[in-house]
């Protein structure tokens, strides 16, 4: 009952976000839209949807020319500019979180990754010896001020209008530099070749960063190209909890698919705070700490036991080990 | 102004003994072999390596920054030397210029070698960023090979003039490339007044390239974020780090080219003496940085930067670490403070323990910190927690410390290492003025 209820409610949410970022879209592809549309005789579904044309008319065409229409691949060039007006950012309740490591498979799915490969990486924190560990799920921050894109050489990583930074690997000259000037050590890289690296069926965007390229760096995009369809990242659509809200700073207003709440509202009412907040890189990630939790941590110990050992040197997790629980 | 015969055939250089030989082809079978490893890096990637996406500079970048610091020998000595006008610095020049030479073409080469896309190199240039210290890096490095060449050229014209005639009975052919390179060379004031403008112009320009290269260097690592890069101390602290190791290696190949050359006339006790307490001032300046980077932070004991300094203390790399601050500088500073520890024997084993600990002195400046991020290394491969080069990693490395060698030698093998025009100018100013003084102090 309640799971169907999360999903009416992601629908519902979707459809918010979707007239929100409709406009985006249509900027992008409209032309080629517009076009496809007319050159094409579909028969007409009779459902009609309002799209937005790039010369800022609102039309009405039928739902099944538009699904009809192939995604717009964003190239490289384009997908330099950022989606327009928007300022993308996420909260992460660590309340709510219970390592069901949901968001990291979600992710590896959308972005094709191996095992180790997680742009999401789930960390298990525990502050001080006294403190009450928490699971802690850890994307890329997309800083206002990411030491990743100073240190750039070539401008293969960059930062767009939208606050998303990416990386442009047919740019990328794969000197590592911006690996380890990032603090929250975010970025991955491809050290060797791999047979998913030659898939050409989906061609290359820094959008989705597939496919990925030998000896060029990877990091969590925050999923721009679902964002352009008016969806969440993979991660936010794929946690069961709800414990990922993402949204739009300028509109002031985050969802996790089941509820929508007011950015700076949600922030100030549970202590929002972001990690590593003295480094001044200013992360688009805000987190909720851990108090009043649904969970005890213990319920993230039901997992495999080869990611049980990657917690091997926390404190409590050694605790744990010595008086046999676990 | 005759120069002896004596004198030309000292310093000529000469074709190499059956040890010269063994020594040329043993460096260049290390380096094919590095060649081949490479060429299987770029096939294969640098899954070769064992470099993960935490320890993710190794050995090449330390290998870089270790050639980067060794050039800096040129600089110090030929330059600083030449410019307090220290007389004793003649016979070790051209020797440290070309230690210089050697270090900085390859330094520019090895950090290729990390590159994850070769192929891309001329990005750098195409799509390059003036922010990015890489691209600073990009533009010091040609320059400075550039000041080096320059150093080293300038002052080998008369020199080239003299071997052109010296060679052309008996080996017409060397004699000729002499030739060429001596740029008609006559020794007439005018060519000497632009030769001498042009040597003080260089040796000037010298020193702030120097400077540069090397501050360049450490704000590679202390413009991130990263405990044990992030301090203000490392461009002095490199600057000094590459005093050392810059003196280091001059002291070792200055012993190994007496000895093979036979130059113990030319290259005396007396000049081991002096370059010796050059070295120990460098030691001493280098541990007052030491002492900043590892016992300081111990006072204000930031959480992340004494789990960094504990990590070296007593962790995995400790018995490197006390390696390196034992054995290439305690040790060092109380052997060359006594007289019979400036002899050239013990000066050469110094020496060499100076630029072992030098080398694996940027291994430790690099690697560790990599391994002590801000978030736990959590949920990668037990190996990620862990860096030791691979079998790839050592022999492309070898390869490159042996290209810098084979460069040496051939300079060596077709280079007067002690000059031999400024040797006889000397040798004449001294004659002068000994027949001066003997005419003023007799009445």
């Amino acid at each position: 009952m309640a799971n169907k209820k999360t999903e009416e409610g992601s629908n519902n949410r979707r459809n918010f976000l979707r007239l929100g970022l409709m406009s985006s879209v249509s900027a992008v592809a409209g032309a080629t839209l517009i076009s496809n549309l007319t050159a094409d005789e579909v028969e007409p579904s009779g459902e009609k949807i309002r799209v937005l044309t790039p010369d800022g008319k609102m039309v009405e065409v039928d739902a099944k020319s538009i699904n009809k229409y192939p995604e717009a691949v964003i190239t490289p060039t384009e997908s330099r500019k950022g989606i327009p007006d928007k300022k993308f950012v996420m909260v992460i309740d660590l309340a709510k979180c219970k390592n069901a490591r949901k968001c990291v498979e979600g992710c590896q799915k959308a972005h094709k990754l191996d095992d180790h490969e997680e742009f999401m990486k789930v960390q298990l924190i525990q502050n001080n010896e006294e403190g009450s560990p928490y699971w802690f799920p850890k994307p890329c921050f997309h800083c206002d001020e990411p030491p990743c894109v100073t240190v750039c050489p070539t401008g293969a990583t960059f930062k767009r209008e939208d606050g998303i930074v990416l990386i442009d690997n047919e740019r990328c000259i794969g000197c590592k530099f911006c690996i380890t000037s990032c603090p929250y050590s975010a970025r991955q890289f491809n050290w060797g070749h791999k047979e998913k690296f030659e898939d050409k069926s989906q061609p290359y965007s820094p959008e989705t960063q597939v496919p990925a390229a030998e000896g060029t760096v990877m990091k969590c995009d925050f999923c721009p190209d679902m964002l352009r369809q008016g969806k969440l990242p993979h991660c936010a659509t794929a946690c069961p909890m709800g414990v990922i809200y993402f949204g739009d700073k300028n509109e002031d207003i985050v969802t996790n698919g089941s509820e929508t709440v007011s950015f700076s509202q949600l922030i100030k009412d549970r202590g929002g705070y972001r990690h590593l907040e003295h480094l001044g890189t200013k992360p688009n990630v805000y987190y909720l700490p851990a108090v009043n939790r649904q969970f005890p941590v213990e319920r993230g110990f039901d997992v495999d036991e080869e990611i049980i050992e990657r917690y091997k040197d926390v404190p409590f997790v050694k605790e744990l080990k010595e008086q046999g629980k676990l | 102004m005759e120069i002896s015969n004596k004198l030309i055939n000292d310093l000529a250089p000469t074709k190499f003994g059956k040890r010269g030989v063994i020594w040329t082809i043993s460096l260049i079978i290390i380096s094919i072999a590095g060649i081949i490893a490479y060429i299987d890096q770029v096939v294969k990637g640098q899954v070769v390596t064992n470099m993960n996406d935490y320890a993710l500079w190794g050995i090449y970048i330390s290998n870089f920054v270790f050639f980067v610091a060794t050039s800096f020998v040129g600089a110090v000595t030929v330059a600083v030397l030449r410019l307090t006008n220290n007389a004793w610095r003649t016979p070790i020049v051209r020797i440290a210029e070309i230690i210089s030479v050697a270090s900085i073409i390859m330094a520019g080469l090895t950090i290729m070698i990390d590159m994850g896309r070769p192929d891309r190199l001329l990005y750098l240039f195409i799509h390059g960023r003036m922010q990015s210290p890489i691209i600073w890096d990009v533009i010091i490095i040609p320059t400075y090979i550039v000041i080096c060449l320059l150093l080293l050229y300038f002052p080998l014209l008369p020199d080239l003039a003299i071997l052109k005639n010296h060679f052309s009975k008996t080996n017409p052919k060397l004699s000729k490339w002499y030739g060429i390179l001596s740029l008609n060379w006559s020794g007439s004031e005018k060519q000497k007044s632009i030769q001498l403008k042009s040597i003080q112009i260089i040796a000037i320009l010298i020193i702030p390239a120097g400077f540069v290269l090397q501050t360049v260097d450490a704000w590679l690592f202390s413009t991130l974020f990263r405990v044990g890069w992030d301090s203000t101390n490392m461009g002095a602290y490199f600057i000094s780090g590459a005093s050392v190791a810059g003196v280091g290696a001059l002291v070792t190949v200055m012993y190994v080219i007496r000895r093979a050359n036979k130059l113990e006339a030319y290259i005396t006790d007396y000049h081991f003496d002096k370059l010796g307490k050059f070295l120990v001032l460098t030691c001493l300046i280098y541990l007052y940085f030491n002492i900043n980077e590892y016992v300081i932070p111990e006072f204000t004991s930031k959480k992340e930067e004494i789990t960094h300094l504990n990590h070296l203390y007593s962790g995995q790399y400790a018995p490197l670490f006390w390696f390196v601050i034992i054995g290439g500088l305690i040790i060092p500073i109380i052997v060359l403070l006594f007289k019979k520890g400036r002899k050239p024997l013990p000066m050469f084993y110094v020496g060499m323990l100076v630029v072992i600990g030098s080398w694996w002195k940027r291994f430790l400046i690099v690697t560790p910190t990599l391994l002590q991020p801000f978030l736990p290394i959590q949920g990668v491969p037990e190996s990620w927690h862990h860096y030791f080069p691979s079998f790839h990693e050592w022999i492309i490395t070898f390869a490159t410390l042996a290209m810098a060698l084979l460069i040496i030698t051939f300079l060596v093998r077709y280079l007067p290492i002690v000059p031999i025009q400024r040797t006889a100018d000397e040798q004449e100013e001294t004659e002068i003025n000994k027949s001066v003084i003997s005419k003023t102090v007799t009445p």
